[in-house]
């Protein structure tokens, strides 16, 4: 155990470096920089201002200077287009919106995912399961982009029942069309692979002879089926989680959320390089962390594996 | 809405401190009965970058810059001069130094004097290189004496041509005579900044907690992305005018969502979104304005050394401008009211009269038919067919115009028209190096005069994209900066750019906007879109 | 879809198993390559047909194919060309009509949403299969030569894909379509550039159970070169591992494509693709051209549809053990 933690934390440095190098070096690639606009600059002004932000110096040394701040002060600089914040107030103002809206839509698709699928697994080919089946399926191949707008029309518009954006501090009057809209597809891929979990673990030998050595069906289920059809599901769940709490540009530029995922797709629209690659990064880092905490699940749920 | 009023009564209980008692009642002028809930709540599509005066940079930001700021003048509901901080100015014999006299009364919002001083550091901090604002070119704009040396660092800030004479009295001395310049002083980059919050909080001074501001609002909240509050400032020296309390922005990404809020109650003024003003108009009448800006959009064509071959053929251009029938991009795509354009400037600018060029008078079929005629002149037809390709930004509205006037040259002339579509900073470095054929531009005034449209075809603009240069327009230019009537100048100068055609107008902006019935006080009439919320009131049903 | 992956994985390794010690007792009765293959792709074929649903799916797909490509034969109107007399009147006159020719109604431009349809049709699906494609050639041939070498090679080549499967690839494929340009050709490459990050790890995970068994052995010991084994015996053992976590990635990349046409960076106009006909609707649902949504909307949906009934179709058709 001690011995995957390390290994993974020892790849996680190069991971993030590989990160940071490829972010910034496509960054500078990308046409145009952060102060290229509409009316372009003399390029006296523009010198003044590349110089304060340091974006004169040579692209390895930008590059160190970056890290050493994130290093030395957990410093990620300011924003290059919203000029009154810093990268890490923009952090720390996006990302616990997306946090509550992500741990919420986590919680609502594995608390009706999971059962729906378990059901409509135990009830194969009955109603239940059709309704299941068909259900995840078309939830699953939705877009949000379609869905968001349809629920405001819906909730909003017509109903005048909740409002159609904003966070307004996280109130749930606010959460909830977000977490509709996000957490559908996940329930749906979630049911279905809870479903086609089970049902593999029921066609399989040992619960056969569960079965064969006269155990009421329940006890079947719940002591030999439950945990081994977990196992799919629980993998899926890590990078589902990361991806739920780094938030969705589509939920965030529906509803305005003022979450993380707007301004990490936006950064790269503005050339703000410094919010593109302190996000880029924090992202980076949470996919490595949850990938670990899944290999520890993974771990506890099958004994067969061993580090 | 339930949760609105909720929303509202918590922000009341909250400490909203300013007098409750103005805001009910009638209004002291008109005598219309006011609503309780004086709060304008109203959308922004994207994040203002700063709200900081010297640094803001974009139209929102300039919007709450103008609330929370106030400069030399303001603008009244038509676009004129109207005393802020300063009450008159006097002008030497040739218009080179302006002695501008502040008023005793206006202070800011921890209490302090406002002072001649707070615009001399304000401007200076504006040029000063340190600051490395976006927006220095407006020092270059304002022409005022040593801006440019300043900015490039050869010189101390403190050779900047404008001087505190006493508390009350600032001095601005001009590099030449320009007789416009105090329209320049209602644009929210010359507003005065405290220098004492600034040098105790740093960068930090413009967040809610520490800043201090001299207008009709101070900032009380902002979050980033979702929501910035502004409410009256009780120190303002017209507070006794203010009506509306508070003043709230929402920030939708999405356009269509935003008017689906609007429509359920959420905001009180909002966008329309591109084609849909007409629809909107005929089910909401009373609430869909549309007012003349001072912005015209037109199409660059490359004449500069990456340009193509053809486009360098006067006839070609000719064409390519003849062939574009702008009625229909009004009228059928954006629908909004727009002013089909021949010429650059727009008819709203003060002072300005458009004249009547070639291309203008005559109708779209002898138009064709003419285009028709230059194009095969100049040697292309079915053997031969000209490529073009057209090169927008990513947006709606800009990709309708150029799907409709590739086929307007696809049609009409058998012009092989291509589009390329480019992400907002990709597209203005390519079309800034000159590596596109034709390019859409937009171009919006400074200030409300001729010259901030047409100085964009001299050829030492920085903004003329297309590269035309021609001798005549270069000395008319100049020899209109000093005349007392520069229209004739004006004038020719739209004859020759309508006739060699480097860029081809197409259309003058207008505003389209939804505003509750109950929100009066909307300065339609301005055409620089300058607005400022004391103004505003909410009547009741 | 990490989950479906691994878990796919996971069963195709059990049913492999079985599988390749038939292949090999067929190897040692008839050492033709071909005979030896059919027999195994026809049981598939014949396992498939028996699930209904996977059937009528891919009978669906086939159509929406054909479709896509031949469907601008019934065409009235080319993709850009603009109705002058529609242009502006949508609702009024834009709606779906045999009589005006435009069978799906026309886009807020007057143009001819079936034509439109049709060719977003050809261009989603060729992402999908495009990409599909990339990915299984790229995935397949890491993971073979990964698994198959071993050692501190492999150990390099896993730690890459761990590291690469950790960048945010969505941020990254926009970075792409910024510095390269958009174009069709950068989002089949943006796409397939990390994609094939899943399909290497179950193809290393399958060639690991491979490299031990017998008829490799065999291979080894008359002198085969190691990349003949690699290209010879392994891909082909794992194919139907491939065919299947092949199929279940197509709707991810079309679900992608869309996303990348929603932020405005996809396909320039005046071709377009489903994601950018339904972000085109979606935009104007609210003002009642309701067809400009449905239209592209029932494409999408019908053949992502497809996608999963014949992504569970294939899994079965190549795990004997189910029936």
């Amino acid at each position: 155990m001690l011995n995957l933690i390390v290994r993974r934390v020892a790849i996680a440095i190069p991971t993030l470096l590989i990160i940071l190098v490829i972010s910034f070096l496509l960054m500078h690639a990308a046409p145009g920089g952060p102060f290229t606009s509409e009316k372009p600059l003399s390029p006296q002004v523009l010198a003044n201002i590349e110089a304060k932000y340091g974006l004169d110096q040579p692209i390895h040394k930008q590059m160190f200077n970056y890290t050493v701040g994130i290093l030395t002060e957990f410093d990620f600089g300011p924003s290059f287009k919203y000029k009154d914040r810093t990268v890490n107030e923009i952090i720390a103002q996006g990302f616990p919106v997306t946090m509550t809206y992500g741990v919420w839509s986590f919680i609502i698709a594995v608390f009706f995912g999971v059962p729906l699928g378990l059901i409509a697994a135990l009830r194969q080919n009955t109603r239940t399961d059709y309704f299941a089946v068909s259900f995840s399926i078309a939830a699953s191949v939705l877009p949000n982009f379609v869905m968001a707008p349809l629920l405001i029309l819906v909730f909003t518009l017509w109903l005048g029942l909740l409002p159609g954006g904003g966070w307004n501090d996280g109130s749930w009057q606010n959460l909830v069309l977000p977490v509709i809209a996000l957490s559908t597809s996940y329930t749906a891929e979630l049911t279905r692979l809870t479903r086609a979990s089970l049902l593999e673990v029921l066609r399989s030998n040992y619960i056969r002879t569960a079965r064969a050595k006269g155990l009421p069906e329940l006890k079947v289920i719940l002591r030999h089926a439950l945990k081994p059809a977990m196992l799919p599901v629980i993998t899926y769940l890590g990078p589902m989680f990361v991806g739920l709490i780094t938030g969705s540009f589509i939920i965030d530029s529906i509803f305005s959320t003022g979450g993380m995922g707007y301004f990490f797709v936006n950064s790269a629209l503005n050339r703000d390089y410094s919010v593109m690659l302190g996000i880029t990064l924090l992202v980076g880092g949470l996919v490595v962390l949850f990938n670990l905490i899944v290999d520890l699940a993974y771990g506890w749920l099958d004994p067969q594996i061993r580090y | 809405m339930k949760y609105c009023m909720k929303a509202i009564l918590l922000a009341a209980a909250m400490g909203w401190s300013s007098s409750l008692l103005l805001a009910a009642g009638t209004h002291p002028t008109t005598g219309e009965a006011l609503t309780d809930d004086q709060i304008f709540t109203y959308v922004t599509i994207d994040e203002h970058t700063s709200v900081d005066p010297q640094i803001v940079e974009d139209v929102a930001g300039a919007a709450i810059v103008r609330d929370l700021f106030e400069g030399l003048y303001n603008q009244d509901a038509d676009g004129n001069l109207v005393p802020g901080v300063a009450l008159s100015h006097a002008t030497n014999a040739d218009k080179t130094v302006y002695t501008f006299t502040l008023r005793n009364s206006a202070r800011w919002s921890d209490g302090r004097k406002v002072t001649a001083g707070d615009f001399e550091y304000a401007w200076k901090r504006l040029a000063d290189p340190e600051t490395a604002s976006s927006y220095q070119w407006f020092m270059g704009v304002m022409n005022i004496k040593n801006a440019d040396d300043v900015m490039s660092g050869d010189i101390p800030v403190s050779e900047l041509g404008v001087k505190a004479l006493t508390d009350t009295t600032l001095e601005v001395t001009l590099a030449s005579s320009m007789s416009y310049f105090p329209l320049t002083t209602t644009h929210g980059s010359t507003f005065p900044s405290p220098q004492w919050a600034i040098k105790a909080h740093g960068a930090n001074w413009v967040k809610p907690e520490h800043i201090v501001s001299n207008g009709a609002y101070v900032l009380t909240k902002h979050v980033p992305n979702e929501t910035l509050v502004r409410e009256r400032n009780p120190m303002y020296w017209n507070d006794a005018n203010t009506i509306m309390e508070k003043v709230v922005i929402k920030i939708v990404n999405d356009e269509n969502v935003a008017l689906t809020r609007y429509l359920a109650g959420e905001f009180d003024k909002t966008g329309v979104p591109t084609g849909q003003f007409a629809r909107m108009q005929t089910q909401y009448p009373e609430e869909v304005y549309s007012n003349p800006t001072l912005c015209t959009y037109y199409y660059n064509l490359n004449m500069g050394k990456h340009g193509p071959e053809a486009l360098k053929d006067k006839r070609v251009r000719q064409a390519l401008s003849y062939a574009i029938d702008r009625d229909i991009i009004v009228e059928n795509i954006l629908q909004a009211g727009q002013f089909p354009a021949y010429t650059f400037t727009p008819d709203a600018t003060a002072g300005f009269t458009v004249p009547e060029v070639a291309v203008a008078v005559i109708t779209q079929a002898e138009r064709d038919t003419k285009a028709a005629e230059l194009l095969s002149a100049a040697g292309y037809g079915k053997d031969n067919p000209l490529s073009i390709e057209i090169l927008y930004n990513t947006s709606e509205g800009h990709k309708k115009i150029a799907i409709a006037i590739s086929q307007m040259w696809k049609q009409k002339l058998g012009v092989e028209a291509s589009m390329q579509n480019q992400e907002w900073k990709t597209f203005l470095t390519t079309r800034g190096e000159g590596n596109y054929e034709v390019a859409r531009g937009g171009w919006c005034g400074d200030y409300n005069e001729a010259s901030t449209f047409l100085d964009l075809v001299n050829t030492n603009s920085g903004y003329n994209d297309s590269k035309f240069s021609n001798e005549e327009v270069d000395q008319l230019l100049a020899d209109s900066k000093t005349s007392d009537n520069p229209q004739p100048n004006y004038t020719r100068i739209e004859e020759i750019v309508a006739d060699e055609a480097p860029l081809i107008s197409i259309y003058h902006y207008t505003s389209a906007m939804f505003l509750k019935l109950s929100v009066k006080g909307w300065p339609h009439e301005n055409v620089e879109g300058n607005w400022y919320s004391r103004n505003l009131y909410k009547v009741a049903e | 879809m990490a989950g479906w992956i691994r878990k796919s994985g996971i069963k195709l390794m059990i049913d492999l198993k079985a599988k390749k010690n038939f292949n090999f007792y067929n190897f040692e009765l008839a050492p033709d390559d071909e005979m030896k293959g059919r027999s195994l792709w026809v049981d598939a074929r014949i396992r498939y047909a028996r699930n209904k649903m996977a059937t009528i799916c891919l009978f669906i797909l086939i159509l929406i194919c054909i479709f896509s490509i031949f469907g601008n034969l019934f065409a009235a109107y080319s993709i850009e060309e603009i109705d002058w007399a529609i242009l502006g009147m949508t609702l009024e006159k834009g709606y779906p009509s045999f009589e005006t020719g435009h069978y799906f109604g026309t886009d807020e431009m007057g143009r001819d949403l079936y034509a439109r349809v049709v060719q977003g049709s050809r261009i989603s699906l060729s992402v999908g299969f495009i990409g599909a494609i990339i990915s299984t050639f790229v995935g397949t041939m890491y993971g073979a030569i990964s698994g198959y070498i071993g050692g501190r090679l492999d150990g390099l080549m896993m730690r890459i894909v761990d590291i690469l499967i950790a960048i945010p690839f969505m941020f990254i494929l926009i970075l792409f379509l910024v510095v390269f340009g958009r174009s069709i050709l950068m989002i089949f490459v943006g796409i397939a550039l990390f994609s094939w990050l899943g399909m290497a790890r179950v193809a290393r995970g399958q060639t690991m159970t491979l490299k031990n068994k017998e008829f490799i052995e065999a291979a080894q010991a008359i002198g085969v070169s190691q990349f003949t084994i690699v290209i010879r015996h392994i891909v082909p053992n794992l194919l139907g591992i491939v065919i299947v976590y092949g199929s279940l990635m197509i709707p991810g990349f079309i679900m992608a494509e869309s996303f990348i046409s929603f932020l405005g960076l996809g396909v320039q106009e005046p071709n377009t693709s489903w994601g950018a006909l339904i972000s085109e609707g979606a935009g104007t649902m609210t003002y009642g051209t309701f067809w400009q949504l449905a239209f592209p909307l029932s494409f999408f949906t019908v053949t992502m549809f497809c996608f999963y009934f014949i992504g569970d179709g294939l899994r079965d058709a190549f795990d004997p053990k189910d029936r």
